[in-house]
């Protein structure tokens, strides 16, 4: 579904990513592992439109979409949930999930989404009239996913979901991108929770200052000593 | 002293605030949106201004002077300030967006003094004043001991549609919650499917046409114009929209408001201290309040 070749990524006169490739199939979880640095974030970025890249290219469905704009590929079926949540802090909770459905026609599409969201994280219908900035760490996140769910993409790219939470919700939060995938929905997942990550996905790839080193089944990857080592802590 | 604080005094408080308020918004949409203080829009003004005299004297010859001519009249200037606010940002901010915020705000003062000497320049407009032509007869009422004319009503009933028009867009409409998005956080709103940069663009087309809008409204008001008439007003509605809290709307008006009627009350006493007292509000506000009476960090931006 995404095919991602030699891309490279600069800012200024530093390159952040210099030759990243990897394939994420239809239906699969992916996920791209490394520390911190390595470029994870930045190639979602280059991914999703909101960074451009240098060189390499993006094939999204057959299409090329290198450096085409951000909000162009929200139509296109990119949904990205980006580092940090970006919850529109004064906007409230239903505000923020309506607005996720800007480029849909149709709402009675968004409304009927939005009840998805509410079954699948019901957390966030308690807090419906809520302002977002006003939201706990942990159901920002929700809420940020919730919103791709509303954007409704064919790819969910997720960046760090378990950042700052609690161990308690780092289980919930991986539970529904289990739930999302099973749904339907092809995920990339960017983590440093390697473990977490390697658990629930079916390919792996590592990510070493700006260069893709190691890849394959998540599983072969876990066993791997290079990465054990690296970025399980055994 | 009895004089100063008479109701007079509000009235034209009042009027020259509803002025103030619909350059003031232009001012604190385009920062809450771009963090850009664009000190070209007082010269949208002065072009909504112009535009109107123009089109009074394209429409006289079919239509008499009246309130449906008025309406015409204002809808051609606010039709030139969003089509002039909209071509600056096109052509002198946008490409400029990403780069530091002070070579944007360089550039305002460029845009701003290129249209003020372009103007003077161009013969068709030349750099002497001109008389505003009446639009519509005048008509003088009194309420109490004020004296109420239908230019006094139509400022105040323009600017109060304008704004109540404005308010609904914001809070009450998708566009508006668009608005809101992209002056909390673009790359997210981007990530909603937004495009940031045709949101950008209709706010200036807002400011834009509010600003045009005011041009008229002073013309009938204050009726000689003249290119360079926009620097004072531009000045004083950007005070209004710190006094208030520069990117919150609600706080444009209040500080409008305030000001205009701060500056006839002033002006009544002496009209020297109503030329400067604008200037000791923004020094008391900066010294007391920095972010203004609504202002907040909480607040939307916009």
């Amino acid at each position: 579904m995404l095919i991602v070749k030699n891309l490279k990524v600069s800012f200024g006169q530093i390159d952040a990513i210099k030759d990243v490739s990897f394939e994420v199939p239809e239906g699969k979880i992916v996920t791209l592992i490394g520390a911190n640095g390595a470029g994870k974030t930045t190639t979602l970025r280059a991914v999703s439109g909101l960074d451009k890249s240098s060189g390499g290219s993006v094939i999204f469905k057959g299409k090329n979409i290198t450096n085409m704009e951000a909000h162009q590929l929200v139509a296109m079926g990119i949904s990205h949930v980006p580092e940090g949540r970006k919850i529109f802090p004064t906007l409230t909770v239903r505000e923020n999930l309506d607005i996720a459905g800007w480029t849909i026609k149709d709402k009675t599409i968004v409304k009927h989404r939005i009840e998805e969201v509410f079954e699948l994280l019901p957390r966030i219908k308690e807090r419906i009239n809520q302002l977002g900035g006003t939201l706990s760490g942990g159901e920002q996140q929700m809420l940020a996913v919730g919103r791709a769910i509303v954007t409704g993409g064919d790819i969910l790219l997720l960046d760090e979901p378990s950042m700052g939470l609690a161990p308690v919700l780092v289980d919930e939060i991986f539970d529904k991108i289990v739930a999302i995938n099973k749904r339907g929905t092809t995920i990339l997942l960017v983590e440093q929770n390697a473990s977490e990550a390697l658990h629930i996905a079916d390919y792996a790839y590592v990510l070493e200052v700006g260069y893709t080193t190691i890849s394959g089944p998540a599983k072969e990857i876990a066993a791997d000593p290079r990465v054990r080592e690296a970025y399980l802590g055994v | 002293m009895a004089e100063l604080f008479s109701l007079q005094q509000i009235v034209n408080g009042l009027q020259l605030g509803s002025i103030y308020a619909l350059i003031a918004l232009g001012y604190t949409m385009v920062y809450g949106i771009v963090r850009l203080i664009n000190f070209a829009h007082g010269d949208f003004y002065m072009i909504g201004a112009y535009a109107a005299y123009a089109a009074f004297f394209l429409f006289n010859a079919y239509i008499a002077p009246g309130n449906v001519l008025v309406f015409i009249v204002l809808i051609v200037a606010m039709l030139v300030g969003a089509a002039v606010a909209m071509l600056s940002n096109k052509f002198a901010y946008k490409p400029l967006r990403y780069k530091p915020k002070l070579s944007s705000l360089v550039t305002a003062i460029g845009v701003s003094m290129f249209i003020e000497y372009f103007f003077s320049a161009f013969p068709p407009i030349g750099p002497s004043p001109r008389g505003f032509p009446e639009v519509l007869p005048k008509v003088m009422w009194t309420m109490g001991s004020a004296q109420v004319s239908n230019y006094v009503v139509i400022d105040l009933v323009v600017a109060a549609a304008l704004m109540t028009g404005l308010t609904l867009l914001v809070q009450k409409s998708p566009l508006g919650r668009a608005m809101r998005a992209v002056s909390q956080d673009k790359d997210a709103a981007k990530l909603m499917g937004i495009n940031v940069e045709g949101i950008i663009s209709f706010t200036f087309l807002i400011g834009g046409a509010f600003a045009g809008a005011a041009g008229l409204l002073a013309g009938l008001t204050y009726p000689r114009i003249m290119p360079y008439m926009g620097i004072l007003p531009g000045l004083k509605a950007f005070i209004a929209a710190v006094l208030g809290g520069i990117g919150n709307i609600p706080g444009a008006m209040l500080g409008a408001y305030i000001m205009g009627i701060a500056e006839t009350t002033a002006n009544a006493y002496n009209s020297l201290l109503g030329e400067g007292i604008a200037f000791v509000i923004l020094i008391l506000v900066l010294l007391v309040r920095p972010t203004g009476i609504l202002g907040e960090k909480t607040a939307d931006k916009i």
